[in-house]
């Protein structure tokens, strides 16, 4: 007896931690749509959830999880609301609440849930919250991951995450941030802040050094999937598609990229049958899609180098002209000196470190705190022949990082100089 | 919703009275104020004079003491404040933005706190 319950539990327990992770975006926006308040719709969310585990342990699981959740969570806002002091306020939302619970009992079927997934997204990402609470709160709210494991993803005590989250809900509410899919005029850019996001937590995800091997797989996998969400909710959106691509193809070197001590193998010295073709083909046919609806963006133009990468036979064959166009191309799309350093070497692939020399030093006076502009000028030193100025660049690009796989691998390519120190 | 904006902007950051730049820039606050009533959305909205003129009040027990400036000694200054209706903050920043203070000073947005 006592061991049969257990089961059942265990199995509503299995069965809530999937519905969290899969339907959460779906649940939260119906609340919020109907709520109006951040906070109030996942706290009710939490409480149905907690009053899922009970139920369906006692009785086993309803016909429609996910319907019965959203049921539940709708009268625990009523009750919330019965309770409030300033009842009066809310009496639009309270009146939308009874009106959708009672259709639900007279139809006798549990309640449709209605996809406000993009309108949720959209207020997640708003340019009015801070970066990282835009990170946290879209894994919170469209991934379905628990503060603990954000938390953990990002080295920070978890409750310190918690009150961040509280905070930016709180935010979202009292000043006003909307939840609606804006306007035409303000579209592009606020899908940027979107897909930055995205891209965010997938670099988060793929260049981490530090945390537990599967959590950054996790970040990796959850920004590709929140990359196919758009898509499926934005079709047609050429910079969507050029993101996707872009984690798609970045994302197929995972295995490539790092030793058995998890130290970093840099794309030259890459072992290019460990990549995955899967990843690859996927990432071009949708690269190839959104190049031909000719509105070019920095996602596609960035997912164009990628695919260049992805599809040479070896480092020296890679197509490193037409990788130095690319970078040129962001560079007058939104002007940025990293983008010409890029360029700059990858001219020097092309045409050799002596030509790209100039422009290399161009770039000096703007990117002399940069670690990646030092390692690229010790690199064409190294290359021109000049093993001791090399090697002090390599020194600068060392105290200028504050990664340890980074620090050991400029390490070994300054020690490859064969330079006396 | 209502909010309130906020102009901050350093001494002498933006065009002097008297210089060439100052008739258009005057004449930027005219406009903007203007689209504000067109739009419907202006509450209020008025101009401070510069912080030298500033007086800080605090009561300690029950004592009023006075203070010659502003309270806080920052290098942006609050110089003046529009107060919006708007449907929400997006909206709210829409506005904000055409203050001309906002090209070489910032506007904080804040929404108003309703007493329930």
């Amino acid at each position: 007896m006592g061991s049969q319950a257990s089961e059942q539990e265990r199995r509503a327990r299995k069965a809530i931690e999937a519905l969290a992770r899969a339907e959460t975006g779906r649940l939260l926006g119906a609340l919020v749509r109907d709520i109006r308040d951040f906070q109030l719709a996942e706290d009710c969310l939490q409480d149905a959830m907690e009053s899922a585990l009970a139920h369906w342990s006692r009785n086993g699981l309803p016909s429609a999880p996910a319907g019965w959740v959203l049921q539940t969570a709708r009268r625990k806002a009523i009750d919330r609301f019965r309770r409030a002091r300033n009842f009066e306020r809310k009496a639009e939302e309270y009146g939308r609440l009874i009106e959708l619970d009672q259709r639900t009992v007279d139809s006798d079927e549990p309640p449709l849930i209605p996809d406000e997934r993009l309108q949720l997204i959209f207020t997640c990402c708003h340019p009015a919250l801070d970066s990282k609470t835009r990170v946290a709160l879209t894994l919170r709210t469209l991934c379905g991951l628990t503060t603990r494991e954000i938390a953990r993803a990002f080295l920070d005590a978890t409750e310190a995450m918690a009150q961040r989250l509280v905070r930016a809900r709180h935010k979202i509410t009292k000043a006003g941030i909307p939840f609606e899919i804006p306007e035409p005029e303000h579209w592009a850019e606020r899908l940027n802040s979107v897909l930055s996001v995205i891209y965010l937590i997938f670099n988060e995800g793929y260049s981490a050094t530090e945390g537990p091997e599967l959590l950054r797989q996790d970040l990796c996998l959850e920004a590709i999937r929140l990359g196919r969400l758009m898509l499926e909710l934005a079709p047609g959106d050429a910079e969507c598609e050029g993101l996707l691509a872009l984690m798609l193809l970045n994302h197929s070197r995972a295995e490539a990229r790092l030793d058995d001590q998890g130290g970093m193998i840099a794309l030259d010295n890459q072992d290019r049958s460990l990549w995955n073709r899967d990843e690859i083909a996927k990432g071009c046919a949708l690269l190839d899609q959104a190049l031909e609806r000719a509105c070019p963006g920095l996602f596609q133009l960035q997912a164009a180098v990628s695919a260049l990468h992805a599809q040479a036979a070896s480092h020296r064959d890679t197509g490193w002209s037409e990788i130095a166009l690319l970078y040129g191309a962001m560079h007058r799309l939104s002007p940025n000196p990293v983008y010409l350093l890029n360029r700059a070497v990858a001219v020097s692939y092309a045409a050799g470190a002596d030509e790209a020399w100039a422009a290399l030093g161009a770039l000096e006076a703007e990117l002399c705190d940069y670690q990646p502009f030092h390692a690229a000028k010790a690199d064409f030193q190294r290359r021109m022949d000049r093993p001791e100025a090399a090697r002090l660049s390599y020194q600068r690009a060392i105290e200028l990082s504050n990664n340890e796989s980074e620090k050991a691998f400029l390490q070994s390519r300054m020690a490859s100089l064969g330079v006396q120190v | 919703m209502k909010y309130l904006a906020l102009i901050y902007a350093a001494p002498g950051a933006g065009p002097d009275y008297g210089t060439p730049e100052f008739g258009p820039y005057m004449d930027g606050y005219r406009k903007a104020t203007e689209t504000y009533q067109r739009d419907g959305v202006m509450l209020a909205g008025e101009a401070l004079q510069d912080t030298s003129t500033a007086t800080t009040v605090r009561v300690r027990n029950g004592k009023t003491e006075t203070m010659d400036g502003p309270f806080a000694e920052t290098k942006e200054q609050l110089g003046g404040f529009y107060m919006f209706e708007c449907a929400n903050l997006d909206e709210a920043i829409k506005y904000a933005a055409m203050i001309p203070s906002a090209e070489h000073g910032s506007v904080e947005v804040r929404p108003i706190m309703e007493i329930e």
